[in-house]
């Protein structure tokens, strides 16, 4: 096909959608550094004081360790059922294949709300009581879909034949589980466990209505949001969680690449966490 | 059943009991509570239609559900068609670098999505960015009220949320129309507007159809957005559910309200699959 001059038009549009999608990210580390308690222009003078306020809120700590609990239990659950989901889409022929995949990724389109109320009710009409467990097993529900498509696509880059040949080899299941199998899909599984942890340390809704008295993160931002005197710290709060989620992406699609290069596949971008 | 089939069963067995004790028992158990009734502390378990009539015929559900339908269309009309363009530039006119571009449209929705629209709220307000901003320079000589606490405030702060949901699928569907026959239809006299609206536009209906579901029904739950910058103008009926499983202690009628808000997306969303089936032949 002859190539496209791209109409003028088209790329500045490109460009103005980006500036629209980068509006209020930009903002966040401008306003963190930014020495005024209002949030409005023009820019006062450089500091760092908002990020001092943030190392003696013992609150805040308390809320980063249990959302660090929350994310890496969901990480590692996910991970693990949505390795056994992916593993048996990719490689066996089974009733009803469509249907039970297709109902566990249904967390993937319903509302957050309403995933959130059905927990709260059963739990209710169980008798349990809220605590982050709670929240744990809320944020496993919606980190599996994305842990699925993630290890479905490193499952299906797999070459199967290497793992007859270990076999005839004379190694066990587990053993070519283990020795073959995992390292293959391990780039797979790393993206997984990081993408799981990102989603669940910025999930706000079902953390809101399952946690107890401990909080999350997310919640403890909430609850600040109506002081307006700790916006600017809200600021730099949101900055270093902007810093930790780039960094965490950009290693998550490392590692999904290499799982791609390592198979031999191509690595385009469409097949990625998203 | 063979031995392959009782294999796969068993390695997804899993997240498959996994999924139905924390999505098909919740689920199941928010459409019975929203046939029970409040009473006081207990809940009445005797089946009652109580709650489905107070959802359906008093003004102020009828008014904040029609709200919510209204704005999540509106949210969806303005993400796709918004997004549509940019998907066409990446699958059309960047050669190189295609990734890193994709790379760059998903980090924003990677952020907190609770200071992302809060920061919204910060552009929008009385005293906030935009308005300070045209103030400094000069271009306005008082605060623009208009734009926050009202439904357009929730309009543009959730297309900015759900961009890349509209944006992946359609560029998906897009990167897979087969470029040979845009070639055909311009040898065969299309101009570059009518190959568009014959070829490409077809083509891409998939990815559109797709990226309007994962637009439409998800907006419709959301309690944050309304909240922070919806104003009580733009208050949706997830507000409601939130407040009557919070404050005002009415599970049943919050669960009455959330099965009755699902039914009516889900049958919008049915109309649009129809449609789209219609119109491009195959979804997925």
């Amino acid at each position: 096909m002859k190539r496209n001059r791209s109409p003028k038009w088209l790329a500045f549009y490109a460009v103005a959608y980006m500036v629209f999608l980068y509006a209020p990210v930009v903002l966040l580390p401008m306003f963190a550094f930014n020495d005024a308690t209002v949030i409005a222009f023009p820019l006062s003078a450089f500091t760092t004081k908002w990020f001092d306020v943030l190392w003696n809120t013992p609150a805040l700590h308390l809320a980063v360790k249990n959302s660090l609990l929350v994310g890496v239990s969901a990480a590692v659950l996910s991970t693990i059922l949505g390795a056994c989901a992916a593993r048996a889409t990719a490689r066996y022929r089974f009733p009803l294949k469509r249907g039970i995949l297709g109902f566990i990724m249904l967390p993937m389109v319903l509302p957050e709300i309403i995933l959130a109320v059905a927990l709260l009710v059963l739990l209710k009409q169980l008798g349990l009581p809220l605590s982050l467990w709670t929240v744990v097993g809320g944020h496993v529900l919606i980190c599996v879909p994305f842990s699925i498509a993630i290890l479905t696509s490193a499952f299906n880059g797999l070459d199967q034949s290497l793992e007859e040949a270990s076999q005839d080899l004379g190694e066990s299941r587990w053993g070519t589980f283990q020795r073959v199998t995992l390292p293959l899909v391990m780039p797979g599984i790393i993206s997984s466990l990081l993408i799981s942890f990102t989603i669940s340390l910025d999930e706000f809704i079902i953390a809101f209505f399952l946690t107890g008295t401990d909080v999350t993160l997310p919640v403890y931002i909430w609850s600040q949001l109506r002081f307006p005197t700790k916006l600017p710290s809200v600021m730099a709060l949101g900055s270093i969680l902007l810093a930790l989620s780039v960094i965490l992406l950009i290693l998550a699609e490392w590692f999904r690449r290499r799982s791609a290069h390592k198979q031999g596949a191509d690595a385009s971008a469409t097949g990625g966490f998203v | 059943m063979d031995n392959e089939g009782r294999q796969g069963l068993r390695l997804i067995s899993p997240p498959l009991i996994f999924a139905i004790a924390m999505l098909a028992a919740p689920l199941l158990m928010v459409v019975a509570f929203s046939f029970w009734t409040q009473n006081y502390l207990d809940i009445d378990r005797t089946l009652s239609l109580a709650n489905y009539t107070e959802a359906w015929t008093k003004p102020i559900y009828q008014t904040l559900m029609f709200r919510s339908l209204r704005i999540s269309v509106l949210v969806t009309i303005v993400t796709v068609l918004s997004a549509f363009p940019i998907a066409y530039y990446l699958s059309f006119h960047v050669h190189r670098r295609k990734a890193l571009w994709l790379f760059l449209i998903t980090i924003p929705f990677w952020t907190s999505y609770l200071l992302r629209v809060f920061l919204w709220k910060v552009i929008l307000g009385y005293n906030g960015v935009l308005n300070s901003a045209l103030l400094w320079v000069g271009i306005i000589d008082e605060p623009m009220t208009f734009l926050l606490y009202n439904a357009n405030a929730v309009v543009l702060t959730l297309a900015h949320a759900w961009a890349p949901f509209a944006i992946l699928p359609i560029f998906v569907a897009l990167e897979k129309i087969d470029r040979s026959l845009l070639e055909a239809a311009e040898d065969l006299g299309d101009g570059p507007v009518r190959r568009f609206f014959r070829v490409t536009l077809p083509l891409a209906m998939p990815g559109v159809i797709a990226a309007t579901l994962i637009v439409l029904i998800p907006t419709v739950g959301d309690f944050i957005t309304p909240r922070l910058v919806g104003g009580t103008d733009g208050l949706m009926i997830s507000n409601m559910i939130q407040i009557q499983f919070g404050k005002a202690n009415n599970a049943p009628l919050g669960a009455a309200l959330a099965v009755s808000s699902m039914a009516i997306i889900a049958s919008v969303s049915l109309l649009l699959y129809l449609t789209g089936k219609k119109l491009g032949g195959k979804v997925e």
